[in-house]
C-alpha cells in the first residue's frame, strides 16, 4: 500500500486550506505517524549513542591533558607502539574465532533442536537460551570461579583423572582459550535462536525435492538449507562481530587483559588506558579504532546482502 | 495622572528607617542556611565503618548549618574512577571526592588548593609521610587533604606457626607488639631463603605477578629497595640499570619459590591464599586477617602483621592513600573546606580507624600509635606494627619517584610485574629491559 498519493491536479486550490490539508494528510499519512512514534527512540539514540560517539571523536584528538588539540597525533601514536598491535591481533583472533564457534555450535545445535518433535522442542529452546539471557558479568563471574588459579573446580575434577592443573588464565595460550570459550558458551544461543527461526522459513518442498533428485544429508545442507539461510548467516555473523569486537564484561572479569597483556582486546585496553591509567584521549583512541575495522566488515557483510536480496 | 514626588527629606527618612529596621531585627538563621555540599566517599568494605564518616559530617553539617548528602562509591569494578573521570569531563558532580592514589594528580587542574587548610591540620597532627606528599602535591599546591579513609601499607602478613616451623623465623619477637622492632635481619636474603623454605614444605608465599595493585605494589618496594626506577624524579629514563637488573634477578628467583599461578593473581588472589590456611604469608593492609578472623579464626590466630624485609638501598613498604579533594567547581569551596578541617582532627581520625578496625591509616606522624592498633586482635598486637610506628621503613608507592603522571601509567600497565614474569619465563635480561624502556618512553607522552 503506497504511504503517499500524487496529486498534481489539484495544485490550484486556495493556500491557507491547501496549507491545512497538507498538514491533516501529512498527518495521516503512515509514514509520519511512523516517524513520531520512533521520535523518541532516535531522541534517545541521539542522546546516548551519536552524542557520546561524537563526543569521543573529539576526545580523541585531544593531548594527555585534554588542553590541547592533536589532530590524528594520538592514533600515530599508537601506531608506534608494539602493545596496540598486540592488542589489534588479539582482538581479531577473539572476535573471528567466537564468532566462528558460535555460528558452528549455533547452527549444529539449531539443527538438533528442529528436528526435536514439536512438542518438547519449547522446553529445549528455553533451556538452551539461558546462557543468553543470563547478564554476562554475572556468568563470567561463574566462570572466574571454575577457572580460579589456585580454587579451579575444572582443575579439581581433572586432578581425578590425572590431568592438569591447567593455568586457566595464567598462561597466555590457555588464557586467550578461556575467555574465546565463556564468550562461545554466552553467544552460541544467540546463533542458535537465529539459525532456528530461519530453519523454519524454509520450505519442505525443497527438501522433498532434493530428496526426489536423490540428494544426500550434506547435499541438502549444501544446496538447499545454506543458501536459504545465507542472509539470516551474514547479518547475525555481522551483529556477532561487532557485538565481540566490543566485548569488555568477559575478558575484564576473567583476565583483566593478562597474563602479560595476552588477552587483552580493544574495549579492555581503552579501560586500561583511559580509566585506569588517566589518559582518557588515548584510550577513547583505542576504542574509536574498531570503527574502521568494524565498517569494512558490515561493508562487505551488508553489500553481499543486498545482492542476494536483488537476486531474489 | 497625577504623581507624587518624593523630597530629598523624605527619602532619607525611608532609607534611614529601612536601615535601622535591618540592623536591629533578630538575624534569622535558617536550617541549612550555609547551603549545600555533596560528597563522594570511598564505601568502605568493613561494615560499620562508613557510619563513623557519617556520623562525623552529620555532626559537622548541624553545627554549620549546612545540607549535606554522602554517596558511598565503591572501588570494586572501580567505580570510583568512572565516577571520577565522569565529573571531571562534566565538571558538575561531588563538592569533596575521594581519590585514591594518583587521581588527585592526574586532575590536579581541576582540584582547588587546600594549602590554606594543610598547615594547620599538619601543625596539629604532625608531619605527612613523603608519599602522601608526593601524591598529593603540586609545587606548593595541596591538592587534597589525606584521608585516613581507605589509607593502607600493604606490609607482609605472615603466619606465625609456619614461618617458626619451616623458616625458622619468629616474627612475633622480630616484630615485639608494644616495642621497636628488632628486624636488623630481616632483609631481602633471609626474606628469599624463607620464600624457598615454606615453599619446600608446601606453603608458599602467596605474592602475586598479575596486573592488579596487590601485585603492583609489591613489586614496587621490591624494586625500590634495590634502588630501582624505571624514570627518575626529574622524568629520565633509567631502565637500564645495575639496579634493574638486581631486582629482575631477585624476582626470578624469587617466583620459584610463589604458587606456579600466581602470573593470574588479582587482588582477591593473596587474600584467598592466606585464608585458606595454604600460605605463609601475603603482602596485605589486615583485610585478609580481617576476613580471616571471620571465616577461619584458627588462621587469624596465627596472623602477624609486620615490616617489609630490607634491600641493599633500605626498607620499602606499599602505602596507598585517599585524598579527600574538592573540584574546582565545587559551588561551597569554604564548606568543604570547613569540613576536611573537622575530619582531620584526631579524635575524628580516631574515631574513623576504630571504625575500620584499625585498617585505615592516618598520613600524620602524630597518630600512628592509637590504642586500636594495641589492641586489636588475635593475637594481640598483631596490628602494632602496622602503622610504622617507629619508621621503621620507608612508606613508597611502586614507580615512583617519577613524576607521578608518568608513575601512573607504570602502574596502570603493571610495568614492573610484566618485566619480572618475561625475565622468568626465559626472555634476556636486555630484551626485557628494551621492551620496559620502550613503554616507559611511551608513558611520557605529554
Amino acid at each position: 500500500m503506497a504511504d503517499v498519493a500524487l496529486q498534481p491536479d489539484r495544485v490550484g486550490t486556495a493556500q491557507p486550506a491547501r496549507k491545512r490539508s497538507s498538514l491533516q494528510k501529512a498527518l495521516k499519512r503512515k509514514s509520519t505517524a511512523a516517524f513520531l512514534m520512533t521520535l523518541p527512540l532516535i531522541i534517545l539514540i541521539a542522546l546516548l549513542v551519536l552524542y557520546p560517539a561524537f563526543y569521543s571523536l573529539h576526545l580523541a584528538t585531544l593531548n594527555k591533558s585534554m588542553q590541547r588539540f592533536v589532530g590524528l597525533g594520538n592514533f600515530e601514536f599508537l601506531f608506534k607502539r608494539d602493545t596496540f598491535w598486540l592488542v589489534v591481533k588479539q582482538s581479531c583472533i577473539f572476535a573471528i574465532t567466537a564468532v566462528f564457534f558460535k555460528a558452528l555450535i549455533g547452527f549444529i545445535v539449531a539443527h538438533f533442536v528442529h528436528n526435536i518433535p514439536a512438542k518438547g522442542q519449547r522446553k529445549w529452546r528455553g533451556m538452551l537460551l539461558v546462557p543468553w539471557v543470563i547478564p554476562p558479568a554475572m556468568s563470567t563471574l561463574a566462570w572466574l570461579w571454575l577457572f580460579d588459579p589456585s580454587y579451579s573446580a575444572f582443575n579439581y575434577t581433572l586432578s581425578f583423572f590425572g590431568i592438569g592443573p591447567i593455568p586457566w588464565t595464567g598462561d597466555a595460550a590457555w588464557a586467550r582459550f578461556s575467555v574465546i570459550l565463556v564468550n562461545v558458551w554466552y553467544g552460541a544461543p544467540f546463533f542458535m535462536i537465529m539459525y532456528l527461526a530461519s530453519l523454519k522459513s524454509v520450505p519442505e518442498q525443497l527438501y522433498e525435492a532434493a530428496a526426489i533428485d536423490g540428494a544426500n544429508w550434506w547435499q541438502r545442507i549444501w544446496y538447499v538449507t545454506l543458501p536459504m539461510m545465507r542472509n539470516i548467516i551474514a547479518i547475525t555473523t555481522l551483529f556477532s562481530l561487532i557485538v565481540t569486537f566490543a566485548n569488555f564484561d568477559i575478558v575484564r572479569i576473567l583476565t583483566a587483559g593478562g597474563p602479560l597483556d595476552h588477552t587483552h582486546i580493544f574495549a579492555t585496553w581503552a579501560f586500561r588506558i583511559g580509566i585506569e591509567g588517566s589518559d582518557i584521549p588515548l584510550g577513547a583512541s583505542v576504542s574509536l579504532f574498531m570503527v574502521p575495522i568494524l565498517a569494512v566488515a558490515a561493508i562487505f557483510i551488508l553489500r553481499d546482502v543486498n545482492k542476494r536480496g536483488n537476486e531474489a | 495622572m497625577s504623581r507624587k514626588t518624593l523630597t530629598r527629606r523624605q527619602f532619607v527618612a525611608a532609607t534611614a528607617m529601612s536601615s535601622a529596621a535591618l540592623i536591629t531585627a533578630p538575624y534569622v538563621r535558617g536550617a541549612y542556611a550555609a547551603g549545600k555540599l555533596s560528597i563522594g566517599f570511598w564505601d568502605h568494605w568493613v561494615p560499620g565503618a562508613n557510619k563513623a564518616s557519617t556520623d562525623l559530617v552529620n555532626e559537622w553539617a548541624a553545627k554549620e548549618k549546612v545540607e549535606v548528602t554522602i554517596d558511598y562509591i565503591p572501588s570494586q569494578g572501580n567505580k570510583n574512577l568512572l565516577t571520577i573521570a565522569a565529573e571531571a569531563q562534566a565538571k558538575s558532580g561531588h563538592d569533596i571526592f575521594a581519590m585514591p592514589t594518583w587521581w588527585a594528580h592526574s586532575n590536579a587542574e581541576q582540584l582547588e588548593d587546600v594549602s590554606d587548610i594543610m598547615k594547620p591540620i599538619i601543625a596539629e597532627n604532625g608531619e605527612v609521610n613523603g608519599t602522601a606528599k608526593y601524591l598529593g602535591t603540586a609545587g606548593t599546591k595541596w591538592l587534597g587533604v589525606p584521608a585516613c579513609v581507605g589509607s593502607q601499607i600493604k606490609g607482609p602478613c605472615s603466619r606465625i606457626d609456619l614461618m617458626k616451623k619451616h623458616a625458622g623465623i619468629d616474627v612475633q619477637e622480630m616484630y615485639p607488639a608494644g616495642s621497636e622492632p628488632k628486624a636488623d635481619n630481616w632483609t631481602l636474603e633471609t626474606f628469599l631463603k624463607a620464600a624457598e623454605a615454606c615453599h619446600k614444605a608446601g606453603f608458599p608465599f602467596g605474592i602475586g605477578l598479575g596486573e592488579t595493585t596487590d601485585n603492583v605494589d609489591t613489586a614496587g618496594a621490591i624494586f625500590l629497595s634495590f634502588g630501582a626506577q624505571l624514570v627518575d624524579a626529574k622524568g629520565n629514563l633509567t631502565v637500564k640499570t645495575d639496579a634493574v637488573r638486581q631486582a629482575l634477578d631477585f624476582y626470578k628467583k624469587l617466583i620459584n619459590f610463589l604458587p606456579p599461578d600466581v602470573a593470574a593473581w588479582d587482588d582477591a588472589s593473596n587474600n584467598k591464599w592466606l585464608v585458606s590456611g595454604r600460605g605463609a604469608m601475603i603482602m596485605n593492609p589486615p583485610s585478609a586477617w580481617a576476613v580471616a578472623k571471620r571465616d577461619a579464626p584458627q588462621v587469624a590466630e596465627q596472623c602477624w602483621t609486620h615490616g617489609f624485609p630490607a634491600g641493599p638501598k633500605g626498607r620499602f613498604a606499599p602505602y596507598l592513600p585517599y585524598f579527600w579533594s574538592i573540584w574546582n567547581f565545587s559551588k561551597n569551596k569554604d564548606a568543604a573546606k570547613s569540613l576536611l578541617v573537622h575530619l582531620s582532627k584526631p579524635a575524628a581520625i580516631e574515631k574513623m580507624v576504630v571504625a575500620s578496625g584499625g585498617y585505615d591509616l592516618p598520613a600524620y606522624e602524630k597518630l600512628t600509635t592509637l590504642k586500636v592498633w594495641q589492641e586489636e586482635g588475635p593475637p594481640k598486637g598483631t596490628l602494632y606494627h602496622y602503622p610504622n610506628p617507629y619508621k621503621h621503613q620507608t612508606l613508597s608507592i611502586a614507580a615512583s619517584p617519577a613524576p607521578p603522571k608518568i608513575a601512573q601509567q607504570i602502574y596502570a600497565q603493571a610495568t614492573l610485574t610484566k618485566m619480572c614474569l618475561r625475565y622468568h619465563q626465559g626472555e634476556a635480561m636486555e630484551k626485557t629491559l628494551a621492551w620496559a624502556e620502550g613503554e616507559c618512553e611511551g608513558f611520557m607522552r605529554s
